[in-house]
């Protein structure tokens, strides 16, 4: 039987002559042998080399990783770029961008090749630490502040739970208590120190209690979760504080773990159980979508704000919970929700996270616009007139953005905040 | 080369400071290291690191706490540790550094290092009084030292931005005000690590000197007056500062 397809012929002449000139050649001639041996494996073995990082090798450069990287947006940044850097001599784990990554994992939504910036990071950050490479200085503080005070701000443990007693609620702490509760409350080390952590802090125990929830605090028992210290490099640090943290919360009796942060929300459920802490933990957000029912007729004064929400990398993308906020808002009468054209899945970074938080003035000058500066700009572009929040890094963070940007209009709330102001009628 | 580290462990005054009878509630305070022993942990293996050599540290141990600090000393480049087990949290700084002292003439040290002052008795002694039981030189207030062919550099820093350099034959005590790099990091990982496979040598305290002051009272300090703020432009502020004087008869 005759073959159905002959085989494609290309089209060509034998010759063909341009003002003169012979320039015949076949459709698949290269004139030049293409050059593919003039980089080495090397720089991108070296990363691939370290256990945890080995993804890093498996690029294969489509750059769909690039289009999505926060980073890139105000700088050149994304694992393409980093991959393309190694080969051309960039060795890693002593350059500045070693410490731009946010982990924000929207890259590895994309990526073909599941490139894990949120493992590569970790691991190349600290093998840089362990051989006494370059570490920004800011950031280094953070570690020394965490190992000795117990937080990255260098607040001292006993002033942990000085915030409660102007929250103009009792907060039950467990040491205290003397019995078993329904919720124990991890605070967090911004929301217990930082001025406006300590505003959402006060706001959530008035929720809290409002709803009758048997809830308490670890008080000057609680110490930082120090995930974002482990995501930049530091793990020894982050397992000292997950013994010290485990062994404290299973001292007492409780059902549920609620955490103010995301942050907190990914170590606790996503890093504990290889230390062998397995136990219900939820976020804030989830936990009071849950109770929305009691929540919205207590929810009383109308807030007529213009809202748009940015969802945190590390409850988002890290946790998959992008409905409760929202939920939330929406509970809120008067308010009107907005969305910026980046959200949920493609939420941008607020620059924060994987040790961001504390390498402000290190990441400025390797980018030409800080990404929380970025995301003030797109919230102040939507017409909103407040941004909320659910992340405690997020608003001294954004406070700080919206200034920086002349967008003083737009006010920077966590959730929280919210919440409470429509209960209370402020 | 023989380098020691003198180092101090102190109740930590990041927040107010509990007192019981007349003396710190030393239960219910933290300890951490001395700062400035942190500087001279650093300058002595800055030294290491050019010269050669080993770094080891000695402290009294107060509390029965001071093996976290020790590892933290190797993670940072010290070789070897030792700990005078005293388990007396009020010793001060005659007792220390008599007990130091002893521990330290078994090493036969060719430098040794101090922090210059530390915050609990603030009397800057424990330096000098070890070079004087060693029988050698002091220098205090160093911010910066470099050894070559048993003679040490030192910059000693003085009031009003002077420095000055001195040569010294080792051996010698030297009381560090700051290290010439700030002290580096060591990272948790390594600290863990030392933790798991470092040894702590122990020694008893031997000998007896105290400073002979005995405790009365003690007791936080009582806030009595507080500053008056004056407000207005500069001349009205002016204005009011020449009859403030005037009525204090000062002017
Ligand atoms: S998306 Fe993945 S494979 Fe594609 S360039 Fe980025 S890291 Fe490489
Ligand atoms: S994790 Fe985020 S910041 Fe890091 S490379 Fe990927 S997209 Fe960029």
């Amino acid at each position: 039987m005759a073959p159905k397809f002959e085989k494609a012929k290309a089209i060509e002449k034998e010759n063909i002559v341009v003002d003169g000139v012979d320039i015949s050649g076949h459709w698949n001639r290269m004139f030049e042998q293409r050059v593919i041996t003039e980089y080495t494996p090397e720089l991108i073995e070296k990363i691939a080399d370290i256990p945890n990082a080995e993804s890093f090798a498996n690029c294969y450069q489509c750059a769909k990783c690039v289009a999505v990287c926060p980073v890139d947006v105000v700088g050149n940044y994304g694992p393409r770029k980093l991959y393309r850097y190694a080969q051309t001599g960039m060795d890693l784990t002593e350059a500045p961008e070693l410490w731009l990554c946010t982990t924000c994992a929207n890259c590895l939504r994309v990526c073909p090749k599941e490139v894990n910036m949120v493992k590569i990071m970790p691991a190349a950050r600290e093998q840089a630490i362990l051989d006494g490479k370059f570490v920004p200085n800011e950031l280094q503080q953070a570690f020394e502040n965490t190992a000795k005070s117990g937080n990255p701000l260098g607040q001292p443990q006993r002033k942990r739970d000085a915030w409660i007693k102007d929250a103009g609620v009792e907060i039950p702490v467990m040491k205290d208590l003397g019995r078993k509760v329904d919720v124990l409350w991890y605070v967090g080390s911004y929301p217990s120190y930082h001025p406006r952590g300590i505003d959402a802090a006060s706001a959530a125990a008035r929720i809290f209690t409002a709803l009758g929830i048997d809830f308490a605090i670890l008080g000057k028992e609680e110490k930082d979760d120090a995930d974002s210290q482990r995501l930049a490099g530091e793990k020894g640090l982050f397992e000292m504080m997950t013994e010290y943290n485990i062994e404290t919360f299973n001292k007492y009796e409780w059902d549920e773990l609620v955490v103010t942060g995301p942050h907190e929300l990914n170590a606790f459920k996503n890093v504990y159980p290889k230390y062998g802490f397995e136990r219900p933990v939820v976020h804030y957000t989830t936990f009071l979508a849950r109770h929305l029912d009691k929540l919205k007729p207590m929810l009383k004064h109308p807030v007529n704000k213009k809202i748009t929400y940015h969802d945190p990398c590390y409850l988002g993308r890290h946790n998959g919970e992008y409905d409760a906020p929202r939920q939330l808002l929406e509970a809120i009468p008067g308010v009107e929700l907005v969305e910026m054209g980046r959200n949920r899945e493609n939420g941008y970074c607020c620059g924060g996270g994987g040790g961001g938080m504390w390498m402000d003035s290190f990441t400025a000058k390797h980018t030409n616009m800080r990404l929380s500066e970025k995301r003030a700009m797109e919230a102040a572009s939507t017409g909103a007139n407040v941004l909320a929040v659910a992340c405690p890094f997020e608003v001294s963070r954004f406070s700080d953005a919206v200034k920086s940007t002349g967008n003083e209009h737009v006010d920077v709330l966590d959730i929280l905040e919210l919440l409470d102001r429509s209960m209370r009628g402020e | 080369m023989n380098i020691v580290v003198a180092i101090k462990h102190i109740p930590s005054i990041a927040d107010d400071l509990p007192v019981s009878g007349n003396n710190v509630d030393f239960d219910s305070v933290d300890f951490v290291l001395n700062e400035f022993d942190e500087q001279s942990i650093e300058q002595a293996v800055l030294v290491k690191e050019a010269v050669g050599g080993t770094v080891t540290v000695v402290g009294v141990d107060l509390i029965e706490e001071l093996d976290n600090i020790l590892h933290l000393a190797i993670a940072k480049g010290a070789d070897k540790a030792v700990k005078v087990t005293a388990d007396e949290p009020g010793a001060d700084s005659h007792m220390q550094a008599k007990w130091l002292s002893e521990a330290i003439k078994g090493l036969s040290p060719d430098i040794v290092f101090a922090g210059v002052q530390a915050s609990n008795d603030l009397d800057g002694q424990i330096g000098p009084m070890i070079a004087a039981h060693l029988d050698m030189p002091y220098i205090g207030g160093v911010s910066s030292v470099e050894v070559a062919d048993g003679t040490a550099t030192v910059n000693k820093e003085f009031a009003g931005g002077v420095g000055a350099k001195y040569s010294v034959s080792l051996p010698m005590v030297v009381g560090v005000q700051a290290a010439a790099k700030p002290p580096r990091y060591a990272p948790i990982s390594k600290v863990r690590q030392v933790a798991q496979t470092a040894t702590i040598d122990t020694v008893e305290p031997s000998g007896d000197a105290s400073s002979g002051l005995t405790f009365k009272k003690m007791a936080p300090p009582v806030a009595t007056g507080h500053a008056e703020m004056i407000d207005g432009s500069p001349k009205e502020v002016a204005a009011k500062i020449v009859e403030l004087l005037k009525s204090k008869g000062l002017a």
